[in-house]
Order: C-alpha cells, then structure tokens, then sequence
C-alpha cells in the first residue's frame, strides 16, 4: 500500500524539477540566515558569559549553526539532483545516494524544531545560571584588587547602566552585601566602626548603591545613600519615590532581552523549518517518479511518485532488516578475520 | 587645437556607448548612496538637537540630499542617452539635448564636490554651535520642572554617559553653575544658607557633579561630591585620582565623534566625484566623435572626439562673446536716430571696369 501516491505526466515532472530548482536556491539563502541567526544568537550570549553560571543555554545556538551550515549542504545537493533529473542518462547515478540521504536531511531539519522547543523549555536553566552568576558578581563588586574578579565592578556598572537594572532582583540586594571594599573605609571613625559591629559577619553594609543604579529620568540629583532615611534628604519619602532608581531587576531585564531574541528568531526558523521539509518531500516524489522512467524507451511516459512505497510499519520492518543484515555481515567478517583457519576448513570437505 | 583629441573607430564608439550606459546605472546608485548618507547625516544631527545651539549646520546634509536626487535623475537620463547613441539613426535624437546635457551634468558635477569641500569645513560651525549649545543645556539641568526644558536633565546624563564625559570642556564646569533646583534644598539649614549667601547671584554651588560624571572604570565607588576635599573621603587625593570621573569635556567629545562622521562622509562624496567626472568625460567624448561622424557623413567612418573644439582660451573668448551679444538683442543703435543708412560710405556700382564716369564740361 503505496504512501501518498500522485501521478506525474511529463511536463509535471519537468515543472516539479525546475521549480524545486529554485526553491532549493531559496532555500540556500534561508539556511545562510539561520546560520547567521545562529552566529549572533551566540555572540549576545557570550557577551554576557560573566554573569551567567552555566553555558546549558548556549545549545541553542550551536544547533541553529550547524543545521545552518548543514542545511546549505543539503540544498545544494538538492539543486544538483534536480538540474540531474531533467536528463535520464544522468539521474541513475544518484540511486543509492539519495534514500540515505533522506534520512539523515529529515533528521537534521527536525533539529530545527528541537532548537525551537528547546529555546522555551531552556527558559528557567537561563534564569538560574543568571541569578548565581549575577549574585557573583554583586558579591565581588568591591574586589577590584583581587585577581579573577577585578573585572566584576565593571561589569556590573556597565550592566546596570546598559539594561536599565539595579540588583539581581532589585536594587535591595545591594543593602545585603559589602559592596564598598575596606580599602576605603576609614576604620578610626565611628560610623564605619558601629556598622562594621551591627552583623555577624562584620561586614560594612548600608542602605546604599552604586552610582549605576541612577535613573537619568529622575527630576532630582540622584539619591545613592541612607535611601530609607526620609529624614537625611529634603522633600524625599523612600516608599512612594520611583524614578530615582532603576526599580527593575537585572535578572529579569536580562532574561526578557534574551526571551525577546529567541521569540524573533522563533519565526524565521520555523519559516526555513517548514521550507525544508517542503524541498525534501518534493524531492522524494522526483526521485520516486524517476525512478520510474529509468530504463524505460520513451522518457516522456507518465510515472507515478510516492513518498513511501509500502506503508509505514511495513518500511520501518523493513529497514531494521537492513540494518541487522549489515550488523550481521559486518560481525561475520570480524568473526572471520580473528580466526582465518576454519574457512579452508570448511571448503575441504566440500570439494572431497 | 582641440583640447585632449582621440579618434574613434565604429567599435570603439560602440563600446565607449555601452560602457557608459554601464556607468550611468552604477551612478544612480551612487546618487542613492549620496543621498543617503545626507539622510544619515541629517538623522545623527537632529539626534542632538537640544545639545546644539541654532547654526547653519544643516545645511551640509540637505545639499547632500539635494546633490543626491540630482545625481539619481541625470545619471539615469546619461544611460538612456547612452544606450540610443550605439544607433546613429537614434542619436540624431538626442542631438540637441547632448550638449546642454553636458553642460548641466558639468555643474551638478561641481555642486557635488562643493557638497565634498563643505563636509570638511563645518569644523568651525560645529565647534561653536556646541560650545553654546552645551553650556545652555548644563544651565538647565535643573529646570525639570520647566516645560521646555524638562527633558534636558536627561539629555545631559545620557549624554555623558554614553561619550563618557563630564561637562563642557572638564568636569569643573560643573562647579560654577547651580545643578541642583531649589525644590531639593532645605532652606532652613545653615550650610544651604551660608552657600546661597557665598556668591553674588545666590546660586547654590558646591564642588560636586551629577552622577553620570561617574567613570565605570574606577576601582572605588564614585566619589561625586565634596571632590577637592580631601579630608571628605578616606585614601582619596583629588590632585592624582584620574579614575574617578570621566576626565573629557563633552564638547571634545562630541567634536571628536561628528568629525569623525564628516570626514568619513566627505571621503566618500569625493571618491564619488570622482567618478562622476569620469562618466562626464566619456559623455563628451562620445558626443563629440558622433557629432564629428554626423558632420563626415559615413556613419562607418573613424572620426575624432575631444574635450573642446578649440583651446581653452579660444573657447572662452567666443563664449564670452556669445554671451555678450545675447544681451545686445534686445538694445536699438540711437546714435545715427535709427536710421541704418546714414554714415555708410557709397557702394554705387559703375560697370564692368567701376570707373566713375568723368564730369561732364559744364556750358558756359
């Protein structure tokens, strides 16, 4: 039982290679993109690397690029098939190229929808890996001393100031963290001293953040200190004022940013998606139509094409035979190269 | 003596035509990239508008437009020509059209290097209008209550951010004005009194700056006020610290980044004068060995092309005639009354050997 049959006349099959011509050329062009798509996806992520925990995130990427690269590949090949197909001398030479060839393009195409998926389902491990790291970097802001994590304060401030954030979920978590390094703390005077004694740790922590957090859209001069002391600034109450700090929260500016990329490359990946499959499904019913005008007299008979010639339990039965019997033949020749002696053996008492 | 001579055979002619037609499409689409860099230009302009003060400065960006969409409309009329002139039958239309086309595309041609020269000059407008332009919008920063100037605090702190710089020409720019409004100063405390009461016009000063001042790279948290005082902070000595704020004035800054833009753009419309003046002189070419094959009359015939008739000096002498003539159309010869017959000398004509005849012996 034939899967999807169709018959194809002459001009059809001619109409059908030309056009699949072009598309595949067209298709070239989108697999170049998503590879380009793939490139800038990663350098984004890869900017941002020192605030990010793990790398889990960055498969997402290296899938687009290499089904980019691939999927030129692939069109290329389909693009020579059909220019092939026009003249039935030369198609034949593709005949044991093209079913492996299927599968593994079928395969590969398929990974775009798995990069797809895996972009959403990749949404917490993102935000994870971002509030370790941005609670790294919060924490070693003062170390501009220390090697390996000099570069934090940096880091951070131009973070803070790019996206428009302040903190890992606001900017409280600023309050719970010495941020000021010691070196510049003046240990004689009493305010350092009764701050340094007031925690466990003996840390100096204030109701304070750096200049980073500053909104430029405030009316005001910036309040960066005694942010919850209503008393120490005129005419300022902490509870209702909202423009004089960035009130969103670096883990959720970035996560946002990222989530926006991947929703517009979204579309366009699944545009070459389904392009693809397109190409590789006419390809199949080229190929199967073909194959019927080979050897035959007359090249401009009507030939039927199909995507699958039996159905499809039948086929996948079928190719797990294959498969066994290409396992089997290659144990056989292992089993025969180990022991060379049984196979004289066994011919002996044939020819006696 | 014609200026720069070539011959031209037939094939050579048919080429030069069908190069040129070539030529004139990729010169409209170097009218296109003209014209968009002038949008370019125009868009980088108006983007800090507030920041400069009212100057000519656009000017420079619309001539490139205008240039631009020029350069789209000549050039594509150069490759229709172009294209009939392989046909000799064809070129008798555009005939006529040919020599004041040349003449129009030689100015254009001049305008578009006049547009080159102004991208290089407006150094000195440039300088000026954000001098003033920036010491106004530093005046205002504290008026964000002001409509019309409200937006200006935020102009200025994204401003020095983004350039990473401080004030007009350095940070102590800051100190002499008053960034700080009034609705933020508690006016009951002493040290706020005794500062309005320091100077003259009652301004609040203070030796401190806004915090985009701050300079991301500093190993401390930023230090934005009581800056000459050292006592103020712990480890800190004002005369050596250098990381602290962003060390450049914005007017450097923003020169800097506009120079940079003109320069890059004043390249570009040379290279593509350049090209220009080439097409025009193929043009030329072209029309003069047609007009010399039409004047030969065997359209399969070799013939000369040049750049003038005559030398340079010939040609601009009959010009200037020409054009001094086309004025005396319209004037009338009053000084014989109108009459053109008076004062010429007697052409009568006496017979074949124009003897006069002797006087006849008067009677007596």
């Amino acid at each position: 039982m034939v899967l999807l049959k169709m018959k194809f006349p002459f001009q059809k099959r001619v109409r059908l290679a030309q056009g699949l011509w072009l598309l595949s050329w067209v298709a070239m062009f989108s697999g170049a993109i998503t590879f380009a798509m793939g490139v800038f996806l990663k350098t984004e992520l890869h900017r941002r690397s020192e605030v990010m925990h793990s790398m889990d995130i960055h498969i997402v990427p290296n899938l687009l690029m290499a089904v980019g690269l691939a999927s030129v590949g692939i069109n290329i090949c389909a693009g020579k098939v059909c220019q092939d197909s026009l003249d039935p001398s030369r198609f034949p030479r593709w005949k044991t190229f093209l079913p492996p060839f299927f599968c593994f393009s079928v395969f590969l195409t398929s990974l775009l929808l798995v990069a797809m998926i895996l972009s959403f389902a990749l949404q917490p491990s993102l935000e994870e890996s971002l509030k370790i790291g941005l609670k790294n970097g919060i924490s070693f802001y003062k170390d501009t001393d220390t090697p390996g994590r000099c570069f934090q304060k940096e880091t951070i401030d131009r973070l803070q100031i790019e996206f428009q954030c302040c903190g890992n979920t606001n900017y409280r978590d600023w309050f719970e963290v010495q941020w000021i390094s010691n070196r510049y703390l003046d240990f004689t005077s009493k305010e350092v001293k009764d701050r340094v004694r007031s925690n466990v740790d003996g840390r100096y922590l204030l109701d304070g953040v750096p200049f980073s957090c500053c909104n430029p859209a405030s009316p005001r001069p910036c309040i960066q200190y005694s942010l919850r002391d209503n008393s120490v600034h005129y005419n300022y109450e902490y509870q209702t004022e909202e423009l004089n700090l960035y009130s969103r929260g670096c883990r959720q500016a970035l996560v946002s940013y990222y989530m926006g990329l991947m929703n517009t490359i979204g579309p366009c990946v699944l545009f070459d998606f389904l392009l693809q499959m397109a190409i590789l499904v006419s390809l199949r019913y080229l190929q199967t139509a073909m194959e019927g005008v080979i050897g035959q007299e007359n090249v401009e008979i009507e030939t039927e094409g199909y995507i699958l010639e039996k159905g499809v339990k039948e086929t996948l039965l079928e190719t797990k035979e294959k498969v066994k019997r290409l396992l089997q033949l290659a144990q056989v020749g292992d089993a025969s190269s180990t022991t060379p002696g049984t196979q004289p053996e066994e011919e002996k008492p044939a020819t006696a | 003596m014609a200026v720069l001579p070539i011959k031209f055979t037939k094939t050579k002619r048919d080429k030069l035509a069908q190069v040129l037609w070539v030529l004139n499409w990729i010169s409209v689409v170097t009218g296109i990239i003209l014209f968009s860099l002038g949008i370019f230009l125009k868009v980088e302009i108006n983007k800090r508008q507030d920041l400069m003060a009212e100057s000519q400065l656009q000017s420079v960006p619309n001539m490139l437009i205008a240039v631009g969409l020029i350069a789209c409309v000549i050039n594509f009329l150069g490759g229709k020509i172009c294209y009939d002139c392989v046909d000799t039958n064809k070129f008798l239309r555009w005939k006529l059209v040919m020599l004041p086309y040349i003449i129009c595309t030689f100015f254009f041609t001049l305008s578009v290097l006049v547009g080159a020269l102004m991208c290089y000059s407006m150094h000195g407008q440039l300088e000026e209008a954000l001098t003033l332009g920036l010491r106004d919008a530093m005046r205002y920063y504290k008026d964000t209550d002001t409509p019309g100037r409200c937006f200006l605090k935020r102009t200025v702190d994204q401003l020095q951010i983004q350039f990473q710089c401080c004030g007009n020409e350095g940070y102590r720019d800051w100190f002499q004005i008053q960034w700080v409004s009034n609705r933020y100063l508690d006016m009951s405390q002493r040290e706020v009194v005794d500062r309005l009461r320091s100077n003259v016009e009652g301004k609040y000063l203070m030796d401190g700056v806004p915090f985009s001042c701050c300079n991301v790279n500093s190993p401390r948290p930023c230090i934005q006020y009581q800056i000459t005082n050292n006592s103020a902070h712990f480890n800190y000595d004002f005369h050596t610290e250098e990381l602290n704020l962003w060390m450049k004035g914005c007017r450097q800054a923003l020169r800097d980044y506009y120079t940079n833009i003109m320069h890059s753009v004043g390249l570009t419309v040379l290279i593509i004068w350049l090209f220009e003046l080439s097409v025009l002189t193929g043009v030329r070419y072209l029309q003069t060995s047609l007009e010399n094959v039409l004047r030969q009359g065997d359209p399969e015939c070799e013939s000369d092309g040049w750049l003038l008739e005559n030398s340079f000096v010939e040609t601009a002498r009959s010009n200037f005639n020409i054009i001094k003539h086309l004025g005396k159309f319209n004037q009338i010869n009053i000084s014989s009354n109108g009459d053109p017959n008076i004062d010429k000398p007697p052409t009568a004509h006496y017979g074949p050997d124009n003897v006069p005849p002797k006087p006849l012996p008067m009677a007596s």
